[in-house]
């Protein structure tokens, strides 16, 4: 039976849902089959597995070879302006009256977040696999602009597959990816959100997958994307780490970070996973509501099952039809999670929370007005629940959030949510 | 031994190629699905392939997504498709074989879907998300209930890779003839006639083809070198208007289907 409407938990404590005793989580995942414990794997028309195996053999060597990691490393510097900032928000911590709150400034890099770290990662291994053409799925338009720019940069054409609810929601970023040459096709299908743009790039990829890469923008889909997402994106963790040592001259006592795919979160609490004196929370879109379709919050409200190429928690009905979904964010409207994901949650290393609409709204007034930051609604799920934690936590105890976008792209929908003027 | 089985025994024996529709459960409703396997069978197909509607079908092309679509926004739940065809099993003599996404399969537990499947009458599954990788559960599941657990192989399958398919592969081996997604084509590609002849000197194992088969001469090109040819998208676009008139559209899909199995026949 679906477990889908089943109680919500009343605190942040990590919950337990398959009961079996799971081993303490490892960095040593995924397996060769692309497993992060039972989670994972490749659920794909036999059509992609020639191009997943290829993408597997181009990866490792990728990631062997130092000239590739320089010329990576090099772009993150000069082209997207990394390290990204840990920035001590003072009035924030004075105002919530608790731990120290730091930021991870992801939203100044170059497109204003996280989402450039994998794509220009991804844009490199398409030329090192002689692809000629990419194409993308998005949903708040944050990976599908940090696509455009590495194309843009690479001079390659781009695909950019955006649910038409979304492209409603994010105009600034439609005509951004517009600007830098990318074609975005708005998809009609299902919710017409981010679930369904994945569905028709999956779709793309399936008839022009011999010359063409998909750059999958979270740590989702079949193996080896989550994991090679996940490297990419854990420039967050290992520079947040280090900026730690340096500034505080020991680690955090919590990190608090946004779920939707969740690539922000796996970014950043990867480099972390060995240290447990370190809290680490993900934070789900909690909707309007604990009913199916309220949400969008699959490790909170759901259970495992098959979505978009892996095996992790999902949003299903008892059938295994995907459940519809809501958040107020559209990079966080999403029925499934990375697969590391689930398997955090069920070794425990990561508690799982969510946060409704209306606190992550909130959320965005706070830092706007006290810090100076317009914060995406997405990160504003974290936030939201990192004010919260740090209540309960004493003064001279630090926090990290996430930073993972900036809000400039929100600002006509929150106009339109506010009934104000744009 | 499956009714599949004992399908390609017969055929082979009396040098008959098998003609095999595919048919979306439930669009728009059961009674209509069943009374289409009806109108198939009489008309002088071999097997029913019958989709299972899913959510989020990355295989599919628009139409078959678009009757998934149809179906799931009427309410269809699995159980009335298991219990339709159940109540009308002794109505058909050919075997039905499901197409069902893993994700529909996983939800139910692999063998209580086998077990459900069988009941009601159908002798095999066609998994199109399920890698021979992760098969070998549903593989040995299957063996246990006397069931077929038929795999695919595409253009962009190795050849040492299409014989481990083959092998992991039961009732009999699904050769999808394009690098793409369902849907009808008016070109197939070069050296797919090639392709399936070579992987047919190597098994014992049935070779059918399906994807983008759609007029009488993709069924005369391709016919010789299989043992059976699947048509999907091009008979659910004829049933696409059921809603508005059943008996239109059987015509339609009667149409089509006579004349691809004449194109057979010849």
């Amino acid at each position: 039976m679906s477990t889908i409407d089943s109680t919500p938990p009343s605190t942040i404590e990590p919950q337990t849902s398959s009961g079996a005793q799971t081993p303490p989580a490892s960095m040593q995942v995924p397996d060769a089959s692309g497993r992060f414990g039972v989670f994972g794997g490749r659920y794909v028309p036999e059509t992609l597995t020639r191009a997943l195996e290829e993408l597997v053999v181009e990866y490792h060597r990728a990631r062997n070879d130092p000239d590739f990691q320089a010329e990576l490393d090099e772009l993150l510097h000069r082209f997207v302006g990394r390290p990204s900032p840990l920035y001590h928000a003072k009035r924030l911590s004075g105002l919530v009256g608790g731990a120290q709150i730091w930021l991870k400034r992801e939203d100044l890099n170059h497109t204003g977040a996280h989402k450039i770290n994998n794509t220009l990662g991804q844009a490199l291994l398409t030329l090192r696999m002689k692809k000629t053409r990419v194409i993308a799925e998005t949903g708040a338009g944050q990976h599908g602009v940090a696509s455009a720019t590495a194309c843009a940069h690479f001079g390659l054409p781009c695909v950019v597959y955006m649910g038409a609810e979304d492209v409603r929601r994010q105009k600034p970023n439609v005509f951004s990816m517009r600007l830098m040459g990318a074609e975005v096709r708005p998809v009609e299908s299902g919710s017409k959100t981010l679930r369904d743009a994945v569905n028709e790039a999956m779709r793309d990829w399936m008839s022009s997958v011999e010359h063409t890469h998909y750059i999958i923008g979270s740590v989702i889909g079949p193996h080896p994307f989550p994991q090679m997402v996940r490297d990419f994106q854990s420039v967050i963790g290992k520079e947040c780490r280090e900026q730690c040592l340096s500034s505080l001259g020991r680690l955090p006592d919590a990190i608090v970070a946004c779920v939707g795919g969740g690539s922000n979160a796996a970014g950043m609490f990867y480099p972390f996973i060995h240290d447990t004196s370190v809290r680490l929370i993900g934070v789900e879109a909690g909707g309007r509501g604990q009913h199916s379709g309220e949400h969008a919050s699959p490790l909170t409200y759901g259970s495992p099952g098959v979505l978009h190429g892996s095996y992790s928690y999902v949003m299903q009905d008892d059938d295994g039809q995907t459940s519809d979904v809501h958040s107020i964010s559209a990079g966080l409207d999403y029925p499934g999670v990375g697969p590391e994901h689930s398997y955090w949650k069920d070794s425990k290393r990561v508690e799982y929370t969510s946060c409704r609409d209306d606190e992550a709204l909130e959320s965005f007034d706070l830092l706007a007005r006290n810090e100076g930051i317009l914060t995406a609604l997405e990160t504003c799920h974290a936030l939201a629940k990192a004010a919260q934690i740090a209540k309960t936590m004493s003064r001279d105890e630090h926090l990290v959030i996430c930073l993972s976008g900036r809000g400039d792209k929100d600002a006509a929908e929150l106009a339109r949510l506010r009934g104000q003027q744009w | 031994m499956t009714a599949i089985d004992d399908l390609f025994q017969r055929l082979k024996a009396s040098g008959k190629k098998a003609f095999m529709p595919f048919v979306t459960a439930g669009d728009p409703n059961m009674a209509f699905t069943s009374k289409v396997i009806t109108r198939l069978e009489q008309l002088g197909c071999s097997m029913a392939e019958v989709g299972f509607p899913y959510s989020d079908p990355i295989a599919d092309g628009p139409v078959i997504q678009a009757s998934y679509t149809r179906a799931l926004g009427n309410k269809l739940k699995l159980q009335q498709i298991f219990d339709q065809v159940q109540q009308d099993r002794s109505k058909w003599s050919m075997p039905l074989v499901a197409m069902v996404s893993y994700a529909i399969i996983h939800r139910q537990g692999p063998e209580s879907f086998i077990a459900a499947a069988k009941q009601a009458g159908f002798s095999g599954v066609i998994v199109p998300d399920l890698l021979v990788e992760e098969s070998q559960m549903m593989s040995s599941l299957c063996r246990k209930h006397d069931f077929n657990l038929i795999q695919l192989v595409t253009p962009t399958t190795p050849p040492q890779r299409a014989l481990r398919i083959a092998e992991a592969s039961s009732g009999f081996l699904y050769f999808v003839s394009v690098t793409g997604i369902t849907g009808e084509r008016t070109q197939l590609p070069d050296g797919l006639v090639d392709r399936v002849g070579w992987l047919k000197e190597r098994t014992s194992l049935p070779i059918c083809i399906g994807f983008g088969i759609s007029t009488p001469e993709h069924v005369k090109l391709l016919s010789p070198v299989s043992d059976g040819l699947i048509v999907g998208s091009a008979i659910v676009r004829c049933l696409e208007g059921a809603a508005a008139s059943e008996e239109q559209a059987l015509q339609n899909a009667s149409q089509l289907v006579s004349s691809l199995l004449a194109a057979l026949e010849t």
